[in-house]
């Protein structure tokens, strides 16, 4: 579905295909470390922070 | 079945555009609708599984990277200069020089060496606690209104016991009697003064405790004296947990003026 679907969409022969995949998946793995992870990281999970408080944060 | 009669058109719809792989069509399935249902799905968890997986990467590995690369440039920041090794000067007992509270959250005025964990420990305190501005980035973070460094009563630090270059990752690892060499530096003032802790004790407590920061630590309200000079160190624990905190306690041996030398407890180690 979605992968033979992207593996069509790509344009040029099966090498230049491999390679746009590549560039294609380092787009998406620094999409996620600079701006996805860091969002998830202080909105959705925070880790935990190793103060004492009287608030307990999580 | 309606499936079976759509799902062919639309396959040669597809084959049409796609023009002359008709060599290539025999060799395909024919998918029915469940097939396709079934393997979206798997697709959707293969993807999400990878997520999942990069998500750990990031928090477990990438976070550490970014934050020892900045905590190594705020220590240069602070132009500490080698200060000279050979005939240690003075350890002096009485009070201390302290340096005034650093007015804004982020200020770096020192940095905390820890031999126990390794003799390249060398990290950044900032002032404040706050997780995304100080914890995050700078690594020790210094309680807003708690003592500064020398000062009777409790210099208390908080840090990362893992991720974001996790400080205070080695915290259980402190027993009675390591150092924990503090030097406090600024340059506007020409400050610079180093100070040696020994480690007390340890406990493990709920993260409500805010007495272990208290000015003499478990004891709230009472008034520090000339021998309460402490230092306080809280990480998480267990590691990767929230549910309670690793909290560790030290007492001043002993100050020097970086001009005169360097403690003997970091003069072995950092070279």
């Amino acid at each position: 579905m979605i992968f033979p679907f992207v593996w069509r969409i790509l344009p040029g022969p099966t090498a230049l295909k491999v390679l746009e995949l590549l560039v294609l998946l380092a787009a998406i793995v620094f999409a996620l470390f600079t701006w996805v992870f860091p969002w998830i990281a202080a909105d959705i999970l925070p880790p935990p922070d190793g103060t004492v408080d009287v608030t307990p944060t999580p | 079945m309606t499936a079976h009669e759509t799902l062919p058109s639309r396959r040669s719809r597809r084959d049409g555009d796609a023009g002359t792989d008709g060599a290539k069509r025999p060799t395909r399935r024919r998918q029915t609708v469940g097939g396709v249902v079934v393997s979206l799905i798997a697709e959707l968890l293969i993807i999400a599984g990878a997520g999942t997986g990069l998500y750990v990467v990031w928090t477990a590995w990438w976070t550490d990277v970014v934050a020892v690369n900045q905590q190594t440039k705020l220590v240069e920041g602070l132009h500490q200069k080698t200060t000279p090794t050979t005939g240690t000067g003075t350890e002096h007992h009485g009070p201390a020089p302290v340096l005034a509270e650093p007015p804004n959250v982020t200020d770096v005025f020192g940095t905390m060496q820890i031999p126990r964990f390794g003799k390249d420990y060398l990290r950044p305190i900032g002032e404040g606690t706050d997780r995304e501005k100080v914890l995050n980035t700078i690594g020790l973070g210094h309680y807003q209104d708690t003592a500064m460094p020398g000062a009777e009563g409790n210099f208390a630090v908080a840090g990362h016991r893992v991720t974001y270059g996790k400080p205070l990752n080695q915290i259980a690892e402190l027993k009675t009697g390591d150092d924990i060499v503090v030097r406090v530096t600024d340059a506007k003032t020409k400050f610079d003064v180093w100070y040696v802790y020994k480690v007390t004790d340890s406990q493990i407590v709920t993260p409500d405790h805010v007495e272990t920061i208290a000015p003499v630590p478990n004891k709230p309200g009472v008034e520090p004296t000339a021998d309460d000079r402490w230092l306080t160190l809280t990480a998480c624990h267990p590691m990767w947990s929230a549910k309670e905190r690793y909290v560790t306690h030290a007492k001043l041996a002993y100050w020097m003026p970086a001009s005169e030398g360097t403690p003997k407890e970091v003069s072995e180690t950092s070279k």
